[in-house]
C-alpha cells in the first residue's frame, strides 16, 4: 500500500465515522463535582444508558459544589460541540444565562437531583420529602420522650441543604419554612446546629460539639451519609451512641451498609442512576422528534431502616441495598 | 548565628498568645461549659491535623516559601495507607510507612522543583496540589476506605489525665512541637533554615548550602504531612479521599495567626500551634454559643488580617 492509499482510505473512514457520527445524538452530562460517589454513579448510569441507546455522551464536571464558572464553561463548549441536550445537576442559580442562550440555538436543557429556574424539566428526589420521611421515623421512634435534636447541616444556603433540613422538622411534627425555602428553621426542640459540608471529619467535629452543648441529645439530623457516619463516631467516643437516633439522606451503597449495622437509625434512598437514564432517554427522545420534555418528574425515594416501625411505611437494609442508588 | 534568640521579643510573638487568651476569656464568660477540661481536649483534637500541617507548614514559609499542596498530599497518603492495609492487606506499619513515603516523596518533588528548576513556590506547589488531588481520586476511585485495621486509629485512643480524657493524638502533636521547636531554636540546621529564610545570599555566603536546605525542607514539610494524614485516619476511622480539601488553607491560617512572617526568617513554631487552636477554639465556641458557623469564616479573615498587619508593622519599626 503506497502513501497515497492510505491517505485516502483514512480520509475516507475519517468522513464516514463523522457521517455516523452526526447521526448519533450527541448528550452532555453535567455534574457539581466528579468526586462525589453519588455524582460518580450518575455518570456510570448516563453512560450505561447512552450506550444501550446508541447517543454519544460527553460529560464534565466542576471542582467542587458550587462551581457554576466551570459549569457555565462546560455548558459552552458542549453547546460548540454539537450537543442538543445537556443534562445538569446545576452547582447554582449562576447558570441560568448561559442555560438560556443555549436554550435559544435549539439546546434541551434537563436539570437532574438539583432544580434551577428555567430548564426544560427537571428529574429528581423530592429532598422535601426525604427529609419529612426521615423526620416521621424519627418521631415514632422516640416516642413520648422529649426532643433534644442536632442538626447537622451541609453549608449555608444550599437549597438541597434546606430542603432536607426543613422537610424532617416538618416531619418530626416541629414549626418549620415550606420547601421553597432556603432558610433553616430552628425550635427549642433543635437545641444544637452545625455544617458538615457533607464530609465525615466535619460531621464529627460537629457533633464533638454539640455534645458539649447538650450531652442529653437523643435525635441526630444529618444532611448525608458521610456525617452521619462522623456524628456517630463522635457518640462513640462519647459512650453516647446507645438509644440515638440517627438520621440521614442519601442511600448510597455505604451508607446502606451502615444502616444494616445499626450506625444509621433510618436514611431515605435516592436513585441517581434513574434520573441519568430518564435523562439520556429525553435526548434520545428529543434528537428524534424535537419534543422537549418538561415538567417535574419525581425520581422517587425510599425509607430504609434495619427496624420497622408501626405507623411508618420502610424497607429492610436488604432491599436497600439491592436497590441502592439504583443499580442491578 | 544565634540571633533569633538573642533578639527582643517581637510583637508578632506575644500577639497570638494574648489573641488566644482574650478568645478563651469571652467564650468562657459566654458558655459555663467552654472552659471544662473536656471541652478543652477536645478542641486541641479537633485541631490535632491541621495542627501537624501547619508544621510543615511552617518550616516552609520560615524559608519565606509557602504550600498549598500540603491538604492534598495529607489526602493521598491517607489513601495510600489505608488502602495498602486493608484491600492488599498488607502489615499496617508497613503500609503507614508507604503512605508516610509518599507524603515525603511529594515534598522531595516540590523541593526539587523550587531548588534545581528556579520555580516559585507558590506556582509549585499549585501544581502538585492537583497532582496529588487528581491520584487521590483516580487510585481511591473516589471511595472512602473502611474496615481498618486495629492499628491504623490507635492513636484516636485516649487515656485519663485526671477527669479528662486526653487521646493520643493530641500528644502526638503536642510532642512534635516540642520537637519542632527545639530542633529550630538550639541546633545548626534549625539556624541554618532561619538564616536561608531571612537573606538566601548571605547564607550561601557564609557557607550554607541553600538548595540542600530546602530540599531537606519540603521534603521534612510532607513527612509532617504524612503523620497528619496517620491522625487524621484514627479520627475518623476511615481513608477519606475527601480529606484535606480546605485542611490546607487552613494550616496556612494557623501559620499566619501565629505570628510567622510570610516573608521569611521571621516566627517561632508554637505560634502556630497556638494560630490552630485559635481557630479551632472559634468553631466550637461559637457552636456552644448556637451561632451560626459563617460568623467564625468571618472573624477568622479578620483575624488573619490583623495577624499580617501587625507583622507589617513590627518590621517598619524595626527598620
Amino acid at each position: 500500500m503506497n502513501l497515497s492509499t492510505s491517505l485516502l482510505l483514512s480520509t475516507l473512514t475519517l468522513a464516514c465515522s463523522a457521517a455516523f457520527a452526526a447521526e448519533q445524538p450527541v448528550i452532555g452530562l453535567i455534574t457539581k463535582t466528579e468526586t462525589n460517589p453519588f455524582f460518580v454513579k450518575m455518570k456510570e448510569g448516563a453512560q450505561a444508558e447512552a450506550k444501550k441507546m446508541g447517543a454519544k455522551l460527553m460529560t464534565a464536571a466542576g471542582k467542587k459544589d458550587g462551581d457554576t464558572a466551570a459549569q457555565i464553561a462546560a455548558i459552552e463548549n458542549m453547546t460548540a460541540a454539537g450537543a442538543k441536550t445537556i443534562l445538569i445537576t446545576a452547582s447554582g442559580d449562576a447558570i441560568i444565562p448561559t442555560v438560556k442562550k443555549v436554550q435559544a440555538k435549539g439546546v434541551q436543557v434537563i436539570a437532574l437531583d438539583s432544580p434551577f429556574e428555567g430548564a426544560d424539566a427537571l428529574f429528581a428526589t423530592d429532598n422535601y420529602k426525604a427529609g419529612v420521611m426521615i423526620g416521621q421515623y424519627a418521631k415514632a421512634a422516640l416516642g413520648d420522650k422529649p426532643a433534644k435534636i442536632a442538626m447537622l447541616d451541609l453549608f449555608p444556603g444550599h437549597p438541597v441543604g434546606a430542603q432536607r433540613h426543613n422537610g424532617f422538622m416538618t416531619g418530626f411534627g416541629l414549626k418549620a419554612n415550606d420547601a421553597k425555602s432556603n432558610e433553616l428553621s430552628s425550635t427549642p426542640e433543635t437545641v444544637c446546629a452545625g455544617d458538615t459540608d457533607g464530609n465525615q471529619a466535619k460531621g464529627q467535629t460537629a457533633m464533638e460539639n454539640c455534645l458539649q452543648k447538650n450531652p442529653d441529645i437523643n435525635v441526630v439530623y444529618t444532611i448525608n451519609e458521610p456525617a452521619a457516619a462522623g456524628a456517630y463516631n463522635a457518640l462513640k467516643k462519647a459512650g453516647k451512641e446507645k438509644g440515638v437516633l440517627i438520621l440521614s439522606v442519601d442511600g448510597g451503597c455505604q451508607g446502606i451498609k451502615d444502616t444494616a449495622k445499626g450506625i444509621i437509625t433510618a436514611t431515605s434512598q435516592q436513585y441517581p442512576l434513574k434520573m441519568a437514564a430518564l435523562g439520556v432517554a429525553a435526548g434520545v427522545q428529543y434528537a428524534k422528534d424535537g419534543k422537549r420534555s418538561s415538567g417535574y418528574t419525581d425520581t422517587g425515594v425510599t425509607l430504609i431502616s434495619a427496624k420497622a416501625i408501626a405507623g411508618v411505611d420502610s424497607k429492610d437494609a436488604k432491599t436497600g441495598l439491592d436497590l441502592c442508588w439504583g443499580t442491578k | 548565628m544565634s540571633t533569633t534568640s538573642k533578639r527582643p521579643i517581637p510583637w508578632g510573638a506575644l500577639g497570638p498568645w494574648i489573641a488566644l487568651a482574650v478568645t478563651c476569656l469571652f467564650f468562657a464568660l459566654q458558655t459555663e461549659r467552654f472552659l471544662s477540661g473536656t471541652n478543652l481536649s477536645l478542641v486541641l483534637q479537633q485541631v490535632m491535623v491541621v495542627g501537624v500541617l501547619a508544621i510543615g507548614q511552617s518550616l516552609i514559609i520560615l524559608t519565606a516559601g509557602i504550600d498549598l499542596s500540603c491538604g492534598m498530599v495529607m489526602a493521598l497518603s491517607g489513601v495510600v495507607m489505608t488502602k495498602f492495609a486493608v484491600d492488599y492487606g498488607m502489615n499496617p506499619y508497613l503500609a503507614t510507612a508507604c503512605g508516610l513515603g509518599v507524603a515525603v516523596g511529594f515534598g522531595f518533588l516540590n523541593g526539587l522543583l523550587v531548588t534545581r528548576v528556579k520555580l516559585p513556590p507558590f506556582i509549585v506547589t499549585l501544581g502538585t496540589l492537583n497532582i496529588a488531588f487528581a491520584i487521590t481520586q483516580i487510585y481511591s476511585e473516589s471511595q472512602t476506605i473502611s474496615n481498618l485495621p486495629e492499628s491504623m486509629t490507635a492513636l484516636g485512643n485516649t487515656f485519663n489525665l485526671g477527669s479528662t480524657e486526653v487521646s493520643l493524638g493530641t500528644v502526638t502533636m503536642l510532642l512534635l512541637y516540642v520537637l519542632a521547636w527545639f530542633v529550630l531554636r538550639e541546633t545548626a540546621p534549625g539556624r541554618h533554615l532561619y538564616a536561608v529564610g531571612n537573606n538566601p545570599e548571605a547564607a550561601r555566603l557564609t557557607g550554607i548550602s541553600v538548595d540542600r536546605v530546602l530540599i531537606t525542607v519540603y521534603a521534612m514539610a510532607g513527612l509532617f504531612y504524612g503523620i497528619a494524614a496517620m491522625l487524621s485516619v484514627a479520627r475518623t476511622g476511615v481513608g477519606d479521599p475527601n480529606a484535606g480539601q480546605t485542611e490546607n488553607l487552613d494550616a496556612i491560617t494557623a501559620v499566619v495567626l501565629g505570628g510567622t512572617s510570610l516573608f521569611g526568617g521571621r516566627g517561632i513554631i508554637l505560634g502556630s500551634l497556638v494560630g490552630a487552636v485559635i481557630v479551632g477554639v472559634f468553631r466550637n465556641g461559637l457552636t456552644l454559643m448556637g451561632v451560626a458557623s459563617v460568623y467564625q469564616t468571618l472573624i477568622t479573615g479578620i483575624l488573619v488580617i490583623l495577624a499580617v498587619a501587625a507583622d507589617q508593622m513590627s518590621r517598619k519599626g524595626a527598620r
